[in-house]
């Protein structure tokens, strides 16, 4: 960088502390190059160095009134980028020093998305349940689809069906009562009476 | 990773409603914790014997040599402060006080030194040591805050040596203070109180260096 441009970066710095917007941009626009050979001089890894790029520019915008106008204005900018990117490669170590490398926990580790074999285990449980519920008595049918199926809050079946909240709770048990035995599943302690 | 928004993009959001601002001076922040130090001096110097305090420094030369490095020690230390936490200076500003707080830990060993060779040095009472502990730690405090505030202007790029700067110009300002009351006698316990309150002061502003940052 000559002489004359950095003269030019000190103008454009001191016209952007009296708070001149477009002067700023074009400061900050000419310091990226600089910054970004800095930060790539530290030894900042190159998928690293936009992170630190945007690190200096938000600490020359905290620190631009620090800066003196009747001083050289590249050491003022290289000593922020410096001390940002050897930031950045600190963290990125202490970030290294945390982190292990496992391969087979990491090949173990269920990834919490359902894979294409419990997908279509799923549907076809889902539709046996369905099938089950289709073959009940209609009042328990009635319960079952809204009450289980839906969702619907006990208030919101009674309005729409026109029977009491009691007798949906009644049908809705004797429902799951006879799905259960119908579908082999034994009900654990205490969720036999949880209708 | 979280991908980093376009540069253009920041420019654009830092540059909007952009504000004029008012440089910081150095040398200004200097003055002006200079001046409250004087007016801590000022009050101290209307509630303390004056004449006391002048026949105790002149006791002995090291005692007010003591006095007068301690003083030149905060004075250098709180430069070096403000000029490292300004970017683009020399963190060998930091080398400033240094030559001052040697000269303040010598004249500390040589009034060490001629207790030591006097027959009645282990009667020393702990008294004056635990009033410079305590008086050292409790100026230091109100000092620190306010250098704390000042280096808040500026943006120290190395936090953490700025603090220790500002925590020596406290507490070397604070033991000169203290000699209003109480002037160094050399003691052991009165050298172990200075030595001990000035590092836990110094380690109490490097525990908040954190805050400097903005």
């Amino acid at each position: 960088m000559t002489a004359e441009s950095e003269r030019q970066l000190a103008g454009l710095m001191a016209a952007a502390q009296g708070g001149d917007a477009a002067s700023y941009q074009r400061l900050l626009k000419g310091c990226l190059p600089l910054v970004a050979a800095v930060a790539r001089r530290q030894g900042v890894p190159p998928d690293q160095v936009d992170d630190v790029v945007q690190e200096v520019l938000i600490a020359i915008h905290r620190a631009r009134a620090t800066y003196d106008p009747t001083r050289p204005f590249l050491p003022w900018l290289r000593a922020i980028a410096e001390r940002r990117a050897i930031d950045a490669l600190r963290r990125r170590g202490r970030q290294a020093g945390r982190e292990i490398f496992d391969p087979l926990t990491y090949e173990n580790h269920p990834d919490g998305e359902e894979t294409a074999e419990a997908g279509l285990d799923r549907e076809a449980r889902v539709a046996a349940l369905r099938a089950e519920i289709a073959s009940l008595p209609p009042g328990q049918r009635q319960a079952a689809e809204r009450l289980g199926l839906s969702g619907q809050t006990l208030e919101e079946a009674a309005a729409e069906t026109g029977r009491s909240k009691t007798a949906l709770k009644v049908n809705l048990h004797r429902a799951v009562k006879a799905l259960r035995a119908r579908m082999g599943v034994t009900p654990t302690d205490g969720e036999a009476d949880d209708v | 990773m979280s991908k980093p928004l376009p540069h253009d993009r920041l420019i654009a959001d830092l540059s909007r409603n952009l504000k004029p601002v008012r440089r910081v001076r150095p040398t200004r922040l200097v003055l002006l914790w200079l001046v409250v130090v004087a007016l801590f001096a000022d009050f101290f110097a209307i509630r303390a014997d004056l004449h006391v305090m002048m026949a105790h420094l002149m006791l002995q030369p090291y005692m007010w040599l003591a006095a007068i490095s301690s003083a030149l020690t905060a004075l250098l230390a709180v430069i070096a402060a403000f000029m490292t936490g300004m970017p683009g200076r020399s963190p060998r500003w930091a080398l400033l006080p240094l030559p001052a707080l040697a000269w303040w830990i010598f004249e500390g060993g040589m009034g060490f030194a001629h207790i030591w060779r006097l027959p009645a040095f282990q009667d020393a009472s702990m008294l004056g040591a635990e009033y410079s502990f305590g008086f050292i730690l409790l100026v230091s405090l109100p000092l620190s805050a306010l250098l704390a505030l000042l280096l808040r202007r500026t943006y120290p790029l190395r936090p953490t040596l700025t603090a220790t700067l500002a925590g020596l110009a406290a507490a070397a300002a604070a033991a000169t203070l203290l000699n209003f009351f109480h002037a160094y006698d050399g003691s052991l316990a009165d050298l172990v109180a200075h030595a001990g309150s000035v590092v836990i002061v110094i380690a109490g502003n490097r525990l908040c260096a954190r805050w400097l940052i903005r």
